[in-house]
């Protein structure tokens, strides 16, 4: 390909996608996937200069960080996590509206005595006094867990590694507490957790991001037209 | 910006005149083991410092600070009193860009272990630091963590909020939530309510905390219930003293001035330190007093505290230190002794001296 052209990454399966598919539809913009059902390949119609790139939306940061692509759907969590100090990397244009979900810290439910950061802060105190270390919170989310405790001043506290099933951490002993993303909250009431009254770390959706590392030069005004189309003030990168 | 060689030749030129003022130099590694860190600073180190792992040795940090590893080795093999000094650099991980956000950077520093006179100590530190600086314009800072320690315990209230309180001086705004909430200044939240009405949850017991260390903690939450608020002038005044800030030689009158009989002892000690300093001909006119300094950024200084800063707010201060009797204890398993000590950002000088 010789002409340079926006490249617009987007989840390449599922409910994201297809939602992603439908959002740029409402704006007269149609993406597709082409080929067979297992080629990542796609296509543009209704933008000029608009590339797609169908990826994994857990690689849409690191992609958009590294300026291979110049747009992304991803969740907002996820770009939190994964990209340090991440307004400086990325452009927030629009929050998409789907893909909503809760990233928040549960406690097990008999913990009666434990709604709130205070509690859990003076649950961590105890706990670390009776059994010599710090009370366990198992999450994927490393980043975005470690400033919100920090920044609310919980002491007493060490997080464990957990990419899967972490709601069972707890009632298998590796865990005392989890920090995950929850919906509707049934995987966690099945596994005997509840949510602190204030434990509410990041309320994510698919975002619609711009990179700042990517080369944007010849491609201002096609950019300025596309966030038009799409009803967006024009972005600064 | 000074480039590596010349940061170098500052800290090794720091550390010559360390060991002209007494000290012996200590030099410890580089990769130090993480556990000792992590079980001091908790999880939060693991954002400011690289962790790496070592097949026979287990996880390792690159030495974020010299402070814990000088206090390791004097808690081992170390003579009273001592001074030690050191010169090399340290590892900070950063989440953020800036100018004060190295990677890594040259530090010298000069500590003193002597049970003898602590105040005197403190001003020989300062004093030490204030002079190989005053070729530069820097506005130094004073503070001493003490007092607000000493405030939390002379409150009239139960251990159990001072024990509360006093762990999380370092970490303001839970300091704050707990001091509203013991004197009665927030309401009482509902779970909490219904909690000490006897209800419980029907759900099944999980985890590791066992039933029994729920119903300790909810004796002792019945308890604070039971318990008179703290007075709201006290509360005041805590927040006075929290925000004073003046010059040094202002301190003292304007300490007593918040009327806070608990601090007194406090206040006297740092009338011995300001006249320490002012033997060693500082001007205490010339230096910032300010009860929060070092709060939420210098965590294990327990005493007193400074700074010396540049004129530009984006550079990280040349210079810190401070009084860390309590890390001693923590690392000297049974062990302490008073300790008081600081550091200077050797590339920061260079570059700041190229400037003048």
């Amino acid at each position: 390909m010789s002409e340079a052209m926006i490249k617009l990454g987007v989840p390449s399966k599922g409910r994201l996608m297809e939602k992603t598919f439908d959002w740029f539809a409402q704006a007269g913009i149609t993406l597709k996937r082409t080929g067979s059902e297992r080629e990542y390949a796609g296509a543009v119609e209704g933008a000029e200069g608009v590339q797609l790139v169908l990826l994994s939306a857990g690689e849409i940061p690191r992609e958009l960080a590294a300026g291979r692509i110049h747009l992304g759907v991803t969740g907002s969590d996820l770009v939190r996590e994964k990209l340090a100090d991440w307004e400086s990397q990325v452009a927030d244009l629009a929050p998409m509206g789907f893909g909503h979900a809760d990233l928040i810290i549960a406690v097990p439910a008999c913990w009666s005595d434990v709604d709130s950061l205070e509690d859990l802060d003076a649950a961590a105190h105890r706990f670390r006094a009776t059994h010599g270390f710090r009370l366990r919170i198992a999450t994927k989310y490393h980043r975005l867990v470690r400033e919100f405790l920090t920044r609310e001043g919980v002491a007493d506290w060490q997080l464990v590694d957990s990419q899967g099933a972490t709601e069972g951490t707890i009632a298998n002993l590796t865990a005392e507490a989890v920090a995950d993303i929850t919906s509707s909250g049934e995987t966690l009431r099945a596994n005997h957790l509840k949510i602190l009254s204030d434990g509410l770390i990041h309320q994510s959706q698919a975002t619609l991001f711009a990179s700042r590392a990517a080369d944007w030069s010849g491609q201002e005004s096609r950019l300025a037209g596309l966030a038009q189309q799409l009803g967006l003030p024009a972005p600064t990168l | 910006m000074a480039d590596k060689a010349q940061a170098r030749g500052q800290a090794g030129r720091l550390l010559e005149l360390f060991l002209a003022a007494g000290a012996v130099e200590v030099t410890p590694d580089i990769l130090q083991p993480a556990e000792a860190l992590l079980d001091l600073y908790g999880e939060d180190i693991r954002a400011r410092a690289y962790v790496t792992a070592d097949p026979l040795r287990g996880e390792m940090m690159l030495r974020p600070d010299f402070t814990v590893p000088v206090v390791q080795e004097h808690m081992a093999n170390g003579a009273e009193p001592a001074r030690y000094a050191y010169a090399g650099e340290v590892f900070r991980r950063q989440d953020h860009r800036g100018a004060a956000r190295a990677h890594e950077y040259f530090q010298a520093g000069f500590e003193i272990f002597d049970r003898a006179d602590p105040e005197a100590a403190d001003a020989e530190v300062f004093a030490l630091f204030a002079g190989l600086l005053a070729k530069l314009t820097l506005s130094a800072t004073i503070g001493d963590m003490g007092l607000l320690r000493a405030a939390v315990d002379g409150l009239d209230t139960l251990p159990e909020r001072k024990a509360a309180l006093a762990r999380h001086i370092w970490r303001p705004k839970r300091f704050q939530h707990l001091l509203a909430r013991y004197s009665g200044q927030v309401e009482v939240p509902k779970a909490r309510a219904d909690l000490l009405t006897g209800q419980r949850s029907g759900a099944p017991w999980i985890g590791l905390r066992s039933r029994e260390e729920m119903e300790a903690r909810i004796a002792t939450l019945a308890a604070d219930a039971a318990a008179a608020p703290i007075p709201t002038d006290a509360v005041a005044a805590m927040g006075k003293l929290a925000e004073l800030r003046c010059a040094a030689d202002q301190a003292p009158a304007a300490l007593r001035a918040l009327n806070i009989a608990a601090i007194e002892p406090a206040i006297a000690r740092l009338e011995k330190r300001l006249d320490a300093l002012a033997t060693r001909g500082i001007d205490l006119s010339a230096i910032t007093f300010d009860a929060s300094h070092g709060r939420s950024t210098m965590e294990y200084y327990d005493g007193f505290v400074f700074t010396f800063t540049a004129a530009d707010p984006a550079l990280p201060p040349v210079a810190s230190g401070g009084r860390y009797d309590a890390l001693t204890r923590q690392l000297g398993q049974g062990r302490e002794i008073p300790a008081v000590g600081g550091v200077i950002r050797a590339g920061l000088m260079s570059d700041l001296e190229a400037q003048a």
